[in-house]
């Protein structure tokens, strides 16, 4: 088999500081993969560079394509990487409204990527939205709205709903719960881990959350000062932290 | 008068200076090579607001020879404010002959309308565009929006028209409407009636697109093929008005709606005057329709 996404020795500095240091790991299909450090430590650098928003100084990604097989998407023509980036690929931001058009209305929202990729009739581009729109627990009422009406949860579940409807493999998410509150951040999980299974997604996931992690990832990258501290299987990592910043991440975890 | 005409010879021909014209003749045939594209030149002040048809009254400048008859339309009439001042600009400037006849005229400026009357070979239509970008009221970054263009990522033009019929249950842009030239650029025909759009098609004329503001030219070499966008299921449809012309009687120009009182009392007439003048010198009247 092979991997979905090989990342090899990324590095990317801001001039005389790291923004992340030879970072690589292996990301298999129906694999999620958890980032997780403080402010500052490389997280959304290193994810910047994997989605193609970021330009790192050396390394390889290489993408399981589904024509041509394992390719760098870092040499690739930027034309070819966009249309990875709205067929295979979905990046879902922290900010909800970094990722959605706010004139548009709901339903053109997720509507965006089919018409991007050629489709072509209105009466079957509703269909897919509407149904996107429900399997995102957002009722058929609200589909002609404007995001700027929808509250914070719902612009998060819409983001999400843009992202999955042409149905890509690979899922980049910054943050996707951050700024919710609790209970909201809770059905937004459990929706994320439903469709994650149900579609067999990848996803590399970046938080600083360690909820969200152990909820969703299989396995685990602890990020520092742009270094991989330590990797390995979500719990193994969680329940028996052995790097010393590890251990300080788990024990600040509150306990309600 | 004499003082006048002293004043007016301190102006090269057509106002503008010869290097300025090369400058502009180099965007437009960048443009008719590249059809739909929208070429950026160094646009000049001219002596009228921005608004008024400051990348029109350039392309014309730079197109006009002394040979020429010019025609200026201001939303299909010839006797509007508009219209006038700039005929009367390049009457005074370059002192070339001038015409209300669509037939007649070899250089057509137009604003907002093309002319019932099909083009021939021997004719050039200017249009005056204020915004170039067809993109632009959807995504704002001219940087992003030239990506789009290089890219051919055009299914942001789709999801305004997914809008209008999430909104109004058909396509509601009725003028502006968006086109696609040879299968290649997205391009925003100028304000013009989406009922004009399909004689842009495979026009015979050259037809030269100029925003001043923006600083844009752009260009259809002659017989180039253009489509409307539109979905499958909701097909492009150049509507008008459903009457015929009061003075005229014609069932197939682009009408105007005028109201004559404030009683609701209103009427509709050609918007094209040269085609209503001609028919109505040729016999037809409101009887016509009948």
């Amino acid at each position: 088999m092979t991997p979905l996404l090989d990342v090899r020795a990324i590095t990317k500095t801001y001039g005389a500081r790291i923004g992340c240091k030879d970072v690589g790991f292996t990301l298999w299909p129906g694999e999620v993969m958890g980032i997780v450090g403080e402010s500052g430590s490389g997280k959304s650098t290193l994810l910047g560079c994997l989605a193609g928003h970021l330009a790192p100084d050396t390394g390889e990604v290489l993408f399981d394509t589904r024509i041509d097989g394992p390719r760098d998407t870092l040499t690739m023509s930027e034309a070819e990487r966009r249309m990875l980036a709205r067929t295979d690929w979905a990046f879902v931001h922290q900010n909800a409204r970094d990722g959605l058009r706010m004139g548009v209305s709901a339903g053109g929202n997720v509507g965006e990527r089919l018409m991007a990729v050629g489709a072509r009739n209105y009466g079957n581009i509703r269909a897919r939205a509407e149904d996107w729109l429900d399997r995102v627990e957002i009722t058929a009422d609200r589909m002609d709205d404007r995001p700027g009406a929808f509250s914070g949860g719902m612009q998060q579940r819409l983001q999400i709903a843009r992202n999955l409807v042409t149905g890509p493999r690979l899922v980049f998410m910054d943050e996707p719960t951050g700024g919710l509150d609790v209970s909201v951040q809770a059905r937004l999980l459990d929706l994320l881990r439903g469709l994650v299974r149900q579609m067999g997604l990848s996803a590399v996931i970046v938080t600083h959350d360690l909820a969200v992690v152990r909820l969703l990832a299989d396995r685990l990258m602890v990020m520092k000062d742009g270094h991989v501290v330590e990797q390995g299987l979500t719990d193994q990592v969680l329940d028996d932290p052995q790097h010393g910043y590890t251990q300080l991440l788990v024990s600040s975890v509150l306990q309600v | 008068m004499n003082n006048t005409s002293e004043n007016v010879a301190a102006y090269n021909f057509a106002y503008l200076d010869e290097q300025t014209k090369r400058m502009i003749r180099r965007a437009i045939l960048k443009g008719l090579a590249i059809p739909g594209y929208q070429v950026p030149f160094a646009s000049r002040e001219m002596p009228m607001p921005y608004g008024w048809g400051t990348g029109g009254v350039q392309l014309s400048a730079a197109t006009l020879t002394p040979d020429d008859r010019l025609k200026v339309i201001d939303q299909g009439a010839d006797d509007t404010t508009n219209a006038v001042s700039i005929r009367k600009f390049f009457e005074k400037t370059a002192r070339i002959a001038t015409t209300e006849r669509t037939q007649e005229a070899s250089v057509i400026q137009t604003r907002h309308r093309v002319p019932e009357t099909p083009l021939t070979e021997d004719q050039i239509l200017i249009y005056q565009v204020p915004i170039p970008e067809p993109l632009r009221f959807l995504e704002p970054s001219e940087v992003e929006t030239r990506k789009m263009h290089e890219l051919s990522e055009y299914g942001l033009m789709h999801v305004k028209l997914y809008e209008d019929i999430a909104r109004h249950g058909h396509i509601a842009t009725s003028y502006a409407y968006p086109v696609q030239v040879e299968g290649r650029y997205v391009m925003d025909p100028s304000p013009i009636p989406k009922f004009d759009n399909p004689k842009l098609s495979d026009c015979a004329a050259i037809q030269l697109f100029g925003a001043g503001r923006e600083q844009r030219i752009y260009a259809l070499p002659p017989h180039t093929r253009v489509v409307s966008l539109d979905f499958e299921d909701h097909p492009f449809d150049p509507s008008k008005a459903d009457a015929p012309c009061a003075l005229c009687g014609d069932t197939h120009s682009y009408l105007d709606e005028v109201i004559t009182d404030d009683a609701g009392t209103r009427m509709f007439v050609c918007s094209d005057t040269d085609h209503c003048q001609t028919r109505r010198a040729a016999g037809h009247d409101k009887e016509d329709a009948a």
